[in-house]
């Protein structure tokens, strides 16, 4: 705690998780900076996810503290912390595969707009202009602008990422946490995506990637931690990550030799 | 702000004129008389609030019986302690029947998915035990709550001295027990549609359906889940409690058989058959359920025979036998096999079966009577 500094959005402090036997994070401690993109890497099982899912308050802790802007969020629920800014997107795209397009990327701005609830059953969509053109805007963002009315659940694996990419951005989150953003995208759909990400950097916006491609990992990050059964084994930039003998040994193996 | 968009504007137009006609069209089936269209314009109202819980958030209740019932034994009790004018008693029957839905939507929100089911339909038992024995003073146990001659009608004695036999149940003078009951119980029904089309399309309504489509992108999308299950949850008990508020309107009295958890069962087959998540699929779903219930079933082999009549006796004599075991007391037979023929090829109702003729008949005429999204139809194809 004593090394955090003003501008770290995100500090995961001292966390430990344990299931039954399984130490699956042990004394996890993680300062992400404000405006910068922050990529976890390791090999499966490493413990990549659970550490996300402790940062959305989808799982408690066993013991630690996760402190998001200032505030801690350990226990919170996942409404609570989205609504103090921090969107995910998640391995497998959550969507909502009954609703259109546009309407899967209008929900998100009504919660940022309106609270976690409102009863407001007297109005009708269709006059709801403005959040509709922002939507429409972001939806153009992704490059989905043709798919507006089309059910979110019939669309490509790669096209329901992106949208729920645009449901995320919609909200102007201080931090977006994804997860593997570009797994099962082709490389084509990865570059587009890369290129997105990178073109929201620009906003200033904090985000932790968690990612198996190193291809999008080295040409997005600005920092990387390196985890491996539950522990944080290296951490940097990405040329000092990359030279670690330890990293190389754990993770990339001989892939980049 | 009170319109609808276009389409469901025409779409709600056409429903009020349906129901207003119902007496003209109701003929040739046989059913044109005031108590089965009040019970068609009642259980259509009903079905449509069950739709709101049970087609777009996706919570299936077991125990909307319980609602129904206790906006029966409101409404009788506002005829008895107040007035016979059959507003204050359908406001009251709304209200106490909310507060209860709060109460038991409450405690059984807690859970999703089957054990939600469990919990609502073991809070319906209850209240049906409940109303049957321990509360008699309330609900007059097995009898049943009626009126009597010795009923306090403070609002209604303040103005006028106590007549010679039981008063009707009125609407400013306007006699409830025939066509305007049938009228005031349209004329509900048609708001009710109205205001559950009006969810439907407003961003309210939107967030039922995404809490049925993925509640977990719900919470990471920053809602707060609980509040709008608990709100459809509620507005769903009050459709129920009004519709019970209005059987007492037609009729006025109210028994605990009201409540059992075969009438609950009854609005989810309403719903189901005719098309869930629809908005007019629950009311043909209830009107064909209403009308199977009390017209089939009280067809005998005489009427039979009557039918068959220009057949030769012999073969009268051989298809008689056969087409009564699906009429007269064999009617759930009738409805139970339909049921199976909806479920298996039209997972989506009734509507969906409209829908696919449509679309057979010429591809851009399907959006016809209903304003249903069409996703639903498509997930349940998928499936």
């Amino acid at each position: 705690m004593s090394t955090a500094k003003h501008n770290t959005v995100l500090h995961v402090a001292d966390v430990h998780m344990r299931f039954g036997g399984l130490h699956a994070l042990a004394d996890i401690d993680l300062e992400v900076e404000e405006g910068k993109i922050h990529a976890i890497i390791g090999p499966n099982g490493a413990g990549k996810s659970t550490l996300l899912n402790v940062c959305v308050g989808r799982l408690a802790p066993t013991s630690g503290a996760v402190v998001f802007d200032g505030q801690v969020i350990t226990g919170m629920k996942p409404h609570q912390i989205n609504q103090i800014g921090v969107a995910r997107v998640f391995q497998t795209p959550e969507i909502f595969a009954e609703l259109s397009v546009l309407e899967n990327v209008m929900a998100p701005a009504f919660a940022k707009r309106d609270g976690a609830f409102k009863l407001n059953f007297m109005k009708n969509l269709a006059r709801e202009s403005e959040i509709r053109e922002e939507a429409e805007h972001f939806i153009e963002d992704v490059g989905m602008k043709a798919e507006l009315e089309t059910p979110a659940g019939s669309l490509s694996r790669g096209d329901k990422r992106r949208l729920e990419l645009a449901m995320c951005l919609i909200q102007h989150p201080k931090l977006l946490l994804l997860d593997e953003p570009t797994a099962g995208m082709s490389r084509h759909d990865t570059n587009t995506t890369i290129e997105l990400l990178k073109k929201i950097k620009e906003r200033g916006m904090t985000k932790v990637i968690i990612e198996h491609d190193m291809h999008v990992v080295f040409s997005l990050a600005d920092k990387i931690s390196v985890l491996a059964q539950g522990r944080i084994i290296a951490e940097g930039d990405p040329e000092t990550v990359r030279n670690d003998p330890e990293v190389k040994k754990a993770y990339l193996g001989g892939a980049h030799e | 702000m009170l319109l609808l968009p276009k389409k469901e504007l025409i779409t709600f137009l056409i429903f009020a004129l349906v129901v207003l006609t119902m007496p003209i069209w109701l003929i040739p089936f046989g059913g044109a008389y005031p108590g089965l269209m009040q019970k068609f314009a009642i259980f259509g109202l009903m079905a449509v609030g069950f739709n709101i819980l049970f087609g777009l958030t996706g919570y299936l209740s077991f125990g909307h019986a319980a609602f129904l019932g206790v906006g029966s034994y409101t409404a009788v009790w506002s005829f008895k302690l107040l007035t016979m004018n059959a507003l204050p008693a359908v406001i009251f029957a709304i209200i106490f029947s909310g507060l209860f839905a709060l109460a038991i939507g409450y405690v059984s929100l807690r859970r999703s998915g089957i054990y939600f089911s469990i919990l609502t339909l073991a809070f319906a038992q209850m209240s049906y035990n409940l109303a049957y024995s321990v509360l008699t003073p309330i609900t007059n146990g097995e009898t049943g709550l009626a009126l009597t001659l010795q009923d306090p009608r403070v609002l209604d004695l303040a103005f006028a001295e106590r007549g010679a036999g039981l008063p009707p149940v009125t609407l400013f003078g306007l006699d409830m027990a025939g066509y305007w009951g049938f009228y005031f119980t349209a004329v509900i029904l048609i708001i009710g549609y109205f205001i559950a089309q009006k969810i439907a399309v407003s961003p309210f309504g939107m967030m039922l359906k995404g809490i049925k489509s993925n509640q977990n992108r719900m919470g990471y999308t920053g809602f707060n889940t609980k509040p709008y299950t608990l709100a459809a949850f509620v507005i769903s008990g009050m459709y129920a409690g009004l519709a019970g508020g209005l059987l007492a309107v037609t009729d006025p009295l109210a028994g605990a058989e009201r409540m059992q958890w075969t009438a609950s069962g009854e609005v989810v087959l309403m719903v189901v058959l005719g098309g869930i998540g629809t908005m007019f699929g629950p009311v043909l779903g209830a009107w064909i359920i209403e009308y199977f219930s009390n017209i089939f079933s009280a067809i005998n082999e005489g009427i039979l025979h009557d039918v068959f009549g220009f057949l030769p006796t012999s073969v009268q004599d051989f298809i008689v036998p056969i087409l009564a075991l699906f009429v007269g007391e064999g009617w759930e037979l009738t409805l139970g096999l339909m049921f199976m023929l909806v479920v298996i090829f039209l997972p989506g109702g009734l509507i969906e079966g409209y829908r696919r003729i449509m679309a057979r008949l010429g591809g851009d005429r399907e959006n016809g009577k209903s304003d249903a999204k069409q996703p639903v139809a498509e997930k349940a194809e998928d499936e």
